[in-house]
């Protein structure tokens, strides 16, 4: 079968395709144990500055991975090709890789199909897949930037940004039995104001397109931009700030990779040695849900596991790792095994074979007992400073956790009560540590996107003694 | 190929488009790396698919589509040009390239040894071997090395006649040693982070960089850094390594002098530039000392800019960036030139693969050695009081690139044009132009190493591409220095 067969007389590569492909796989492989992902779909992007559209792109692509094991060698290798020779060929492309391993002891066979005896199912997760999303059309993107690019001209603004929408797959086979698939659309909504000296942005996404609404987003980054026009300079310190969503969510986006357990085994995890210690603020609740309604992503891990709902921080105290299936069994060996609470597969592990072992990916903030909007936030504030968005955020110290980067697009000066200006951009250099155990008030959370970390649901924060440490020229 | 691509041109001619082009692309990667002595990742991959740019009604539209069946291609160009349309609907002035003599060529990496004929087994051996020896420093508690070889084949065919196919290898290769002790990581790699050096080479590179003879300094250096003292925090002549300077080069030359950037196109993601139009030739960049070109010829060596033909069918050009300290050129494109004076395209619109669009990136952004003969330990010597900085560990820059701030593994303290003793935790900042104005000196050729950075990220959606970058040792006056770590 070649693409074109099935992508334009069956619309998307499906489970039952992909099952027919996975067949042939097996057939061509002389392996002990074979475990096929299939990825890919449809994307479209509108971009847009300076008023204008000016790029504007779309994408089919799909793709198959093969890993193969022989005893306890294992490879994997990958291809955009579905024809029979490229099978064969990529099959073979894994089994002479695998072949000249050396043997992994700690390699596990590939999971069985029916639900294991060692891993907790997770809850269902809800239809990530919206008709309307799919089906939106370039002239449709283009009609929304046109009202976007109105706003810009009201208020003597120009702006940038991009309208996207896609459909997308991921499966996972084995054979041992086991099958998972997921579809799923996404869709997102990037804008930026400029004006002479000032700018402004908001953006959102969302697996339904519906819930994107461009004029509103559009006005947001519109008032940004004008109120923040001539900006002061101010002296660099620590400051009282309030991070908007995205801000949040740029920053401890940092952190999450350290709460796999081969980060601990690796000892390159800031919680190395500080699993079960009270490491931030009493108001801080994190937990990884694949489930929550403002999520998105598979319900399943990179060998096809559940994904299961895990309290990464409770009441400031780390609670728990998360778990690839020989991560696990892996930590139960170690000299760590009785300083990292409860050790078990969790569903976040990442194909094998790989470096980083697991992640959580589906990052949810607890609501705080009392939320404050971001209005009630800057209203309780005699002096601080209120940040739309982060940049160029990097990690300078890993076991500190300080992290370097800049504001942009909208920093204000609040004071008593109000926003009183824009003010020129600022450098921080922050430990997150210290910044998650100065939360004085949070929002309610929201699923948040920026562009530095997945996106999360995370409340807007207003935090104590942020660190900024220089200022730049604009 | 130029059958397929032919496919897309006609019926993105007859759909109503005035310029197409169709790139078919066919890749190929591999990836070992190993960790504390155990393979950490084995794979292969390859991938092969078509991308049609095309001007309709004066404006842009793309598609791709990883299907090369005739039906696919031709419906994949009418999309293009059905995605032209839609994007005229909210436009300003229509598209106008600058002119470019369309040529049929045929150009190769020159390389001595095709990285996918070497032995797996070997490789992995070689990688292992690294492993142990960092591990075998008492101190050392995590190892990792790696090693990346991949193959980029291109057939680029316009409606304005060019034919050009394109074959580019790239091989990179690594390896870093870290160690946790009390309340700090510390890590040391070689021959620089991101996965060490990176070029347009074959094999023939992994065998040149001395891989072995380094593992116990490196490892003995990351163990070092736990007892050093800490980098002072204050205002010193700085002297940075080739690698670091390489980096410097990237965020503070290289972006800013995107052309697309400049003129406001790239302002929601990777931002814009201080480096307005007005400035050309007229601002005082750096020091005399700083002469700094883009340059993707072959002469130039084997960077990761380094080509044949740009992905707009532009043959690989050298533009001098900064010449004697002043402010000379841009990087442009043909949709661009023109907003420079430039008749013609700087040749650096380039695309991650057949599926993302071409767009400006840098090629081998380099700062040229200095004439006279001058080592690094000549360049200490002559050093009274200060502080060297090797390896980046971390980099930030604002959205205009004005103020940065790095990071770099190990630092040593220079007194009396001797190195005293080692300094933990470097970093410096500072304001783009003020840095390159303090430079005063610059080693000699025997010292200019062109480094490669493997994953730049720009676009929207993203796109990973890999940069040149030549670089010297070089000194800096009056930089301020180790207040990154004040962040509790």
């Amino acid at each position: 079968m070649t693409r074109s067969e099935f992508s334009y007389q069956c619309y998307m590569l499906n489970k039952e395709t992909a099952g027919d492909i996975f067949e042939r796989i097996i057939r061509y492989s002389t392996a002990d144990e074979v475990e096929v992902l299939f990825f890919g779909g449809k994307s479209a992007l509108t971009r847009f500055a300076n008023n204008t559209i000016h790029q504007n792109v779309a994408e089919e692509n799909y793709g198959v991975s093969v890993r193969t094991a022989f005893g306890q060698k294992t490879a994997r290798a990958t291809t955009n090709k579905f024809d029979d020779e490229s099978l064969k060929r990529v099959v073979q492309a894994s089994e002479n890789l695998a072949k000249v391993q050396h043997p992994d002891a700690d390699l596990l066979p590939v999971p069985a199909g029916l639900p294991g005896e060692r891993v907790r199912a997770t809850a269902a997760i809800p239809s990530r897949h919206l008709e309307l999303t799919a089906a939106t059309t370039p002239e449709q993107r283009a009609e929304a930037v046109k009202k976007i690019v109105a706003v810009a001209a009201k208020h003597n603004l120009t702006t940038a940004g991009i309208f996207s929408t896609a459909e997308s797959l991921e499966g996972i086979f084995n054979s041992r039995g086991l099958a998972q698939w997921h579809t799923q659309t996404s869709s997102e909504l990037s804008i930026t104001m400029l004006g002479s000296n000032s700018s402004g942005w908001q953006k959102a996404n969302s697996p339904n397109v519906a819930n994107l609404d461009p004029l509103k987003l559009a006005d947001i980054a519109a008032q940004k931009a004008l109120e923040s026009a001539s900006p002061l300079e101010i002296p660099p310190g620590k400051y009282t700030v309030i991070l908007e969503p995205a801000a949040v969510l740029d920053l401890v986006g940092f952190m999450f990779f350290d709460f796999g357990g081969l980060a601990i085994l690796d000892q390159r995890s800031f919680l190395n040695n500080r699993v079960g210690a009270k490491l931030f603020g009493e108001n801080i609740n994190i937990w990884d849900d694949v489930s929550h309604p403002q999520q998105s992503g598979a319900p399943f891990d990179g060998e096809g596991i559940p994904r299961q709902r895990v309290q990464l921080v409770e009441n400031g105290a780390v609670a728990r790792l998360v778990y690839a299936r020989s991560t696990a069994e892996q930590m139960k060996k170690s000299e760590y095994k009785e300083k990292v609470g409860l050790i078990e597969p969790t569903g976040h592990g990442f194909p094998v074979p790989n470096e980083m072992g697991e992640a959580p990916m589906n990052i949810v903030f607890d609501p705080s007992k009392e939320p404050k909007t971001v209005d009630q936030m800057i209203a309780g504030t005699e002096r601080g400073i209120l940040v739309t968005r982060l940049w160029y955020i990097r990690e300078v110290d890993p076991y500190e956790k300080i992290l370097t980067g800049m504001t942009r697009d909208g920093t204000f000066l609040v004071e008593n009560g109000k926003i009183r200006h824009g003010v020129l951009n600022f450098r921080f250099n922050q430990s997150l540590i210290h910044m998650l155990s100065n939360v004085e008030e949070m929002g309610t959370p929201v699923r948040a996107s920026g562009e530095e970390s997945f996106d999360m649901v995370v409340p807007a924060m207003k935090v104590q003694d942020f660190n900024f440490t220089e200022v730049t020229k604009f | 190929m130029k059958h397929i691509a032919d496919w897309a041109l006609n019926t993105a001619t007859l759909r109503g488009a005035s310029y197409a082009d169709a790139r078919i692309g066919d890749e190929r990667s591999r990836a070992l790396s190993t960790k504390n002595g155990k393979v950490s990742s084995a794979s292969d991959s390859e991938s092969r698919g078509i991308g049609v740019r095309v001007i309709a009604d004066g404006a842009w539209g793309y598609a791709a589509s990883d299907d090369l069946s005739r039906v696919a291609v031709e419906s994949t160009a009418a999309r293009a040009v059905e995605i032209a349309k839609a994007s005229s609907r909210v436009k300003q002035h229509d598209i106008q390239l600058a002119p470019e003599k369309a040529v049929s060529a045929e150009w190769t990496t020159p390389i001595q040894i095709d990285p996918f004929t070497t032995s797996v087994e070997q490789n992995i051996d070689l990688l292992l071997k690294i492993d142990s020896g960092l591990r075998s420093v008492a101190g050392v508690t995590l190892a990792e090395a790696n090693m990346n070889f991949h193959r980029e084949e291109q057939w680029f065919v316009s409606s304005e006649g060019a034919n050009i196919h394109q074959t580019k290898y790239t091989t990179g290769a690594g390896y870093a040693a870290y160690a946790f002790a009390g309340s700090e990581i510390q890590k040391r790699s070689y021959p620089n982070s991101f996965g060490g050096q990176w070029q347009n080479k074959g094999y023939e590179l992994v065998q040149e960089l001395k891989l072995i003879e380094n593992v116990r300094r490196v490892g003995e250096e990351a163990v070092a850094l736990l007892k050093a003292d800490r980098c002072p925090e204050g205002v010193f002549d700085i002297i940075l390594d080739a690698s670091q300077l390489g980096l410097q080069i990237h965020e503070s030359v290289g972006h800013p002098i995107e052309l697309d950037r400049v003129l406001g196109m790239e302002a929601n993601f990777a931002g814009t530039s201080f480096l307005t139009l007005d400035k050309l030739r007229k601002l005082r960049y750096g020091s005399d000392l700083v002469n700094i070109v883009a340059d993707a010829r072959q002469d130039h060596g084997p960077g990761l800019g380094t080509f044949g033909f740009d992905d707009e069918g532009v043959p690989a050009q050298c533009t001098p960036i900064i010449t004697n300290g002043l402010f000379t050129g841009y990087l442009s494109s043909r949709e661009t030139a023109h907003t420079i004076g430039a008749n013609r395209s700087g040749g650096t619109l380039r695309a991650e693969g057949w599926n993302r669009l071409p767009i400006i990136r840098m090629t081998n952004i380099s700062i040229l050695p200095g004439d006279k003969p001058l080592t690094r330990e000549q360049l200490i010597a002559s050093t009274e009081s200060g502080i060297y900085m090797e390896t980046n560990r971390s980099w930030s820059i604002d959205d205009k690139r004005y103020n940065f701030q790095f990071g770099c593994e190990a630092g040593w303290e220079i007194k009396n044009g001797k190195r005293v003793r080692m300094l933990k935790n470097p970093s410096y900042s500072g304001i783009t132009t003020e840095f390159w104005n303090s430079m005063d000196a610059i080693c000699s050729r025997d010292e200019w190493v062109l480094w490669g950075t493997p994953h730049c990220g720009k676009g929207q959606p993203q796109q990973v591409m890999g940069t040149g970058h030549g670089a010297a040792p070089a000194r800096f006056r009056n930089i301020k220095a180790g207040s990154a770590y004040k962040g509790n």
